[in-house]
């Protein structure tokens, strides 16, 4: 299996699947923590609240699992917008809760910075490229991807910083440490650039 | 920055793909997939897809189908129709569904919409109201525009967006179909009162009036349908009239 996407009860699946599907590839929604072994990357999607998708991984005793894959055999792994944030030390979502700490850093409510800027933030966006790890090779800096949040990432460390988006001032919308990334967007919908991206990611 | 969101509506009933005046005198004006497969190619920005007999005939929403709709779909897709509990929704995001837009089941609880929004996360559920203008006033109908709930589109509005909705569509019944302009008082209602992002719809007959929306309106989105179904008119020069005067679109 190329890629393995974490069916952890939440997340639009489905969609995640069709889009790696069509970009060519063997991805499988996989739901029993066992199956990461067979897997070459992991995909970690996400739509939802951040405690209760910590607290299903979790449950379904997915975080072992992880850990070994991703820190121990040092696996490629995309999180996709509530799975990226999942690889924060810790959310503030209704409350503070611990993440996967696989990148340091918090979830942070956004907040706006102008009068026009209604929250959640919906819709195409800039994606303005800092640090160039792959994810976005060939992919002109200012592409626009789909985005649909509340919330995001603060990375304790800028070297972490692959990318950021203009809205409530600036924020990022990708990150990196070593084989751990995770986007804000949603590449699986954003066409032609998303299907660049996943191309990029499963090249890794 | 943020682009504003030109979206086709899809509506459909048992019969394949239709559109009405009024939320009435429906005409079967195509069939689902071919038209997703077209706009997926026309990479528009968004795509809602709404079941509009599934609430009134007591139906679950229909899983198989929205399945092999998105097969072709690549651009969010938000889906409604007759959802009105938890697992309902985490069924329609498995299978293909991006958000769900949430109507008459936000009447009758609005529990139902908090907790739907403390597991899915507020930008999932989007709250779709249906108004018309009474006497002297907005009003809120539920079960595809049959019912009048009473309710005032000013007090709805602040009520769904303390429960937890993350977008609202908002569609006058009244322009329905009828390609005479979006009503931007009504739009101004919404987009006043909340600060979560307003999908306008209804009424659409021209890029002026999308563009009147958008900058009189405050929508931060623009839904439409028969201008898309019954004219020559496209997604993508809608996107161009408003970039041409000003308004962030996304060209593709």
């Amino acid at each position: 299996m190329e890629a393995a996407i974490i069916d952890y009860g939440m997340g639009n699946l489905w969609s995640v699947q069709r889009a790696f599907e069509k970009c060519g590839f063997d991805a499988e929604i996989i739901d029993s923590p066992n199956l990461i072994e067979k897997t070459e990357r992991i995909v970690l999607p996400g739509v939802g609240a951040f405690p209760d998708a910590v607290k299903s991984l979790k449950e379904a005793g997915w975080i072992e699992a992880l850990n070994n894959a991703v820190i121990v055999q040092k696996k490629p792994l995309l999180g996709i917008c509530l799975g990226m944030q999942l690889l924060a030390s810790y959310g503030n979502e209704g409350g503070v809760c611990k993440g996967l700490d696989y990148i340091k850093g918090k979830v942070v409510d956004l907040k706006a910075t102008k009068k026009d800027e209604r929250i959640p933030h919906v819709g195409w966006n800039e994606v303005i490229i800092k640090n160039n790890n792959g994810l976005f090779k060939d992919i002109k800096t200012c592409t626009n991807y789909y985005f649909v949040h509340g919330y995001h990432f603060v990375p304790d460390d800028d070297a972490d910083i692959v990318s950021v988006t203009p809205y409530c001032g600036e924020f990022v919308s990708a990150i990196a440490h070593d084989n751990i990334m995770g986007v804000q967007f949603h590449p699986e919908k954003s066409q032609k650039a998303g299907f660049a991206l996943i191309k990029n990611f499963m090249g890794m | 920055m943020l682009k504003v969101r030109v979206i086709p509506t899809l509506l459909y009933k048992s019969v394949g793909l239709v559109k009405g005046i009024g939320f009435d005198s429906w005409r079967r004006v195509d069939t689902v997939l071919p038209a997703i497969k077209v706009y997926n190619m026309r990479e528009v920005d968004e795509l809602i897809l709404l079941d509009i007999d599934a609430t009134i005939n007591n139906q679950l929403p229909d899983y198989d189908s929205i399945r092999d709709f998105s097969k072709e779909c690549f651009v969010p897709f938000c889906v409604g129709g007759g959802i009105n509990n938890i697992s309902q929704i985490k069924e329609l995001l498995r299978n293909g569904a991006d958000k769900v837009a949430i109507n008459s089941a936000m009447y009758k609880d609005l529990g139902f919409i908090s907790e739907s929004a403390s597991r899915f996360g507020s930008q999932c559920i989007v709250g779709s109201v249906d108004c018309k203008y009474i006497d002297d006033d907005y009003y809120c109908f539920s079960h595809s525009g049959t019912i009048n709930t009473n309710i005032r589109l000013s007090e709805w509005v602040i009520k769904l967006e303390k429960a937890g909705v993350g977008e609202i569509l908002i569609t006058s019944i009244d322009r329905d179909g009828t390609m005479i302009g979006y009503d931007i008082d009504m739009i101004k209602e919404v987009s006043s009162r909340v600060s979560i992002p307003v999908i306008a719809s209804g009424g659409a007959g021209n890029y002026e009036d999308m563009y009147r929306a958008v900058v009189d309106g405050g929508a931060s989105a623009i839904a439409a349908a028969s201008i898309f179904h019954f004219t020559e008119q496209t997604p993508k020069e809608a996107k161009e009239y408003l970039y041409n005067k000003g308004i962030a679109t996304r060209i593709v």
